[in-house]
């Protein structure tokens, strides 16, 4: 049995999920693809906003699926935009809360700010506003649906988009492999603002998630949280191994969950055995193509980065061992 | 009852920032431009010695400044920007956007030359890009003019039978950057004048909607449709509300305005602060017997067809300024309007059209008494250019 | 909205085209979608609830006994099934 790893919070095992809160924040009815992991990752996070928050969202998935007129999966007060300005909409919003608390003309406490977008809309084309949006302190949570690529318009490359990754625009060729640069460290950016909370989080953990973006949002100042947002679509994986997909990311390094908590690292899910990259690379068809020493300058990078994060996070070296995966896991 | 008048000489884009202050402000965002910043500067020092209870936001860029302003007023506040020139193109994807939204918020425009090459100077290349960006567009001529219409912007674009936002436009460097004498009003009559901002929609914990949804072509068509009528509908409330101003200051305002015209068979027209320079060489020709008077369009959006052509009737020749190019095409955008404003009437003037003062290039009343010579001649000959860019050498 | 979105006029267009009832995507069924179905062997559950928390949709609703089974919204992707920790769901293809 696997567990839910949310490392402070033992009792939150499998058997929790029945303490877990049931009303639905982003609801039933949207049209994601079947067995996206980005909208399980809304639900949650929707769900540890809880009901006091206005949302800034910016173009992309979520929202394409979420706000076709004349109908609203958001339970929420909610607001689109555009693709690149969603952490200026969401200042907007928080500083104009700020001036009608101080006017009175708002009653009770200050909502929250949630801003969301995907990868491209963080950390490409909104990159700008989301820095500005941080250094300039609102209080706000941005939450980043990391799918690894510009899902909506057709899978192209982002700069999140993994090394050796198939996308539309990172064909793999005589001449290429698919992308040929590393995934950009959002999270090292986020935290060089040195903003109070900054977390990466998964649908593969979601009580994880969960107490994750309830802790960003509690933060006073902007907080970030990056989670990976598998997307059977767009990784050309089964649609039912979106979670499993997600636990894999963190079983075999390539996307450990940790919180940076004013500069302070820690790695909330410690998995006590590190699994081959294989493991995670072999189920998605983006990576079908990649051939042996790309793999293994996949395995070498992604120990490399994992060992610096674990120096960060003052935490033990886990046993790097091959964990044989099942044919189909 | 026409209220208290103070006359007080100050820098235009101060009495514009006093203008915004009286009408109480809520959130700002802005990023500087020359030259809006004179502005914006002073709105952050009355908001940083707590004289205007408002956040000031120093965003990153234009494009953060009004899409930060579209956060603030959908949060239900009062919301105010300023900019120029290249900072208004940045802007441009969120411009529509914002009057899509039907966001009441007042930008100020300093007009200014868009690059390239770059320049600095005033001409109205910046808005006369976003002619088609669905917001109400209100031209000044001098300080007065934009410290009233800065003030009566706020109470058309959050009047509930209009919910649109709202730019002032005033030249560059000609008004922004020039101490004029102006009577300012007081707190207790701008009170009374605009009430508190009662958002039509706004985000509210207690009661959430969904804002920005997309619309797929079954229903697009209807929402442009629900935004053009809401345009041309804002007309009515807009001169009701100018009407309110006048009785309470005597500074009365018409969508088209006239100066001279009795009798005119030619006319000169134009926007802006260019108008004053006109209406001396107006004088001058006049003196010399020659039957011309000016129009000027204070209202570009929604364009007011009727009563431009009420102002047209009796010209025979239109001699159109236009401080704008439309490259490659037939004509400046406001020589573009009113033709085709006046291409359906049975009897039509002459309207031919010229583009002057690009950049910041100087105009000097003998110039409208060049263009009205140049203009006879052409209409004698037939006219040899579809429109002439006046001034230009070589 | 009571009328069908593709009969709406400009004039019934809220202002802003703002949506003002919040989880009006509830009208749409997603549950269309589906080839196959989950399919529970309740005598093996121990209602952890684990399939409730993983489904994207919010597709799995508890009944009074304190068993999970779909609603109308499931649209087949079979998350619930890899995720269920005793096993107990299979998917079958859904009969037209
Ligand atoms: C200014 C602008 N450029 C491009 C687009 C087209 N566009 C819409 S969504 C999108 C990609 C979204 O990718 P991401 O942010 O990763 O979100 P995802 O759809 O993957 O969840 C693009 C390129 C746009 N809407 N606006
Ligand atoms: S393309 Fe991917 S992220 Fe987008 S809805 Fe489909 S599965 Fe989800
Ligand atoms: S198959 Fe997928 S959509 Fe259906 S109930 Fe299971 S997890 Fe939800
Ligand atoms: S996960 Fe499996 S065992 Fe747990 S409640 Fe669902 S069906 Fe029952
Ligand atoms: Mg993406």
């Amino acid at each position: 049995m696997e567990k839910f790893g949310y490392a402070e919070s033992s009792k939150f095992d499998t058997y929790a999920s029945r303490m877990m809160p049931r009303d639905e924040f982003f609801t039933s009815g949207h049209r994601s693809c079947q067995g996206c992991g980005e909208a399980l990752a809304v639900r949650w996070a929707c769900k540890a906003i809880g009901k006091d928050a206005i949302i800034a969202h910016a173009t992309g998935c979520m929202e394409i699926v979420s706000s076709g007129m004349p109908q609203t999966a958001w339970m929420h007060p909610w607001i689109h935009v555009a693709f690149e300005n969603t952490s200026a909409v969401a200042s907007g919003i928080e500083a104009a809360l700020k001036v009608l608390k101080r006017k009175g003309k708002l009653k009770g406490p200050l909502p929250k700010v949630v801003a969301m977008g995907g990868d491209g809309g963080t950390s490409d084309i909104g990159l700008q506003s989301l820095s500005g949006a941080l250094e300039r302190g609102h209080n706000f949570t941005y939450i980043c649906w990391d799918n690894e690529a510009y899902m909506n318009t057709g899978i192209q490359r982002s700069s999140a988009t993994p090394f050796g990754a198939m996308t539309t625009t990172t064909p793999p060729g005589k001449r290429s492999f698919g992308q040929r640069t590393w995934k950009k460290d959002m999270v090292a950016i986020a935290v060089a603002h040195g903003i109070p909370y900054v977390a990466t989080a998964s649908p593969g953990y979601l009580f994880d998630l969960y107490f994750k973006v309830k802790k960003a949002v509690e933060t006073p100042g902007p907080a970030y949280i990056n989670i990976l947002s598998v997307c059977p679509t767009g990784w050309r994986s089964a649609t039912d191994l979106s979670v499993r997909l997600a636990r894999l990311a963190t079983e075999t390094a390539v996307f450990p969950l940790f919180e940076v908590v004013d500069g302070k690292y820690r790695l909330t899910v410690e998995p006590p055995k590190i699994r081959p990259i294989r493991d995670y690379l072999k189920p998605q068809g983006r990576f079908r193509h990649l051939r042996d020493p790309e793999v293994e300058f996949i395995q070498k990078t992604v120990r490399a980065k994992y060992e610096l994060l674990l120096e960060k996070c003052q935490a033990p070296f886990p046993e790097f061992s091959p964990v044989h995966v099942p044919e189909g896991i | 009852m026409i209220a208290h008048k103070k006359r007080v000489g100050m820098e235009v884009s101060i009495a514009v920032s006093h203008a915004v202050q009286l009408a109480r402000a809520e959130a700002i965002a802005a990023y500087p431009i020359t030259p809006q910043t004179h502005i914006v500067e002073h709105l952050s020092s009355l908001v940083a010695n707590g004289d205007l209870e408002a956040e000031f936001i120093p965003v990153e860029s234009e494009h953060s400044a009004l899409s930060a302003c579209i956060g603030c007023s959908a949060a239900g506040a009062r919301t105010y920007t300023a900019t120029s020139s290249q900072g208004l193109a940045l802007m441009n994807e969120i411009l529509f956007i914002t009057s899509a939204m039907r966001l009441p918020i007042v930008m100020t425009v300093a007009n200014r030359a868009l690059s390239g090459p770059l320049s600095i100077w005033n001409d109205h290349s910046d808005i006369m890009a976003a002619r088609d960006i669905g917001w109400i567009q209100i031209f000044t001529e001098n300080g007065q003019e934009a410290f009233d219409h800065s003030v009566m912007a706020f109470k058309i674009a959050e009047d509930h039978r209009v919910v649109m936002p709202t730019i002032v436009n005033l030249d560059g460097f000609i008004l922004t950057h020039v101490v004029e004498a102006h009577e300012l009003m007081d707190q207790e009559t701008v009170d009374r004048f605009l009430p508190e901002l009662k958002p039509y929609h706004k985000l509210d914990i207690h009661q959430p909607v969904t804002m920005g949804a997309f619309a797929m072509p079954e229903l697009f068509t209807e929402c442009k449709m629900a935004h053009q009528e809401a345009l041309t509908n804002s007309y009515g409330p807009i001169l009701e509300i100018w009407q309110e101003w006048g009785e309470l200051t005597g500074r009365h305002y018409k969508p088209v305005e006239t100066y001279r015209t009795e009798g005119a068979k030619i006319i000169i027209m134009m926007m802006g602060s260019l108008a004053e320079v006109a209406e001396a060489a107006v004088d001058a020709m006049r003196d010399q017997g020659i039957p011309v008077g000016l129009v000027k369009i204070r209202l570009w959006r929604p364009f007011p067809f009727a009563d431009l052509r009420a102002a047209l009737a009796g010209a025979e020749l239109v001699v159109v300024c236009d401080r704008a190019l439309s490259l490659g095409g037939a004509a400046g955008p406001v020589l573009a309007e009113v033709r085709s404003a006046m291409y359906p009437l049975a009897v039509k003037p002459q309207i031919l059209g010229y583009t002057v003062g690009l950049g910041g290039r100087d105009v000097q009343p003998e110039a409208f008494e060049e263009l009205v010579r140049h203009a006879q001649a052409e209409v004698k000959q037939g006219p040899s250019q579809e429109f002439y860019i006046y001034g230009v050498r070589g | 909205m009571s009328k069908a979105w593709d009969q709406v006029t400009w004039q019934e267009i809220e202002i802003g085209g703002v949506l003002t009832e919040p989880g009006s995507a509830r009208a749409y069924n997603t549950g269309d979608w589906r080839s196959s179905r989950p399919v529970w062997d309740k005598t093996r559950c121990i209602k952890c609830g684990v399939c409730w928390t993983v489904c994207p949709e919010a597709g799995i609703s508890e009944d009074a006994d304190g068993y999970f089974d779909i609603n109308t919204y499931c649209k087949g992707c079979g998350i619930c099934v890899k995720e269920c920790v005793t096993g107990c769901i299979k998917m079958v293809v859904e009969e037209s």
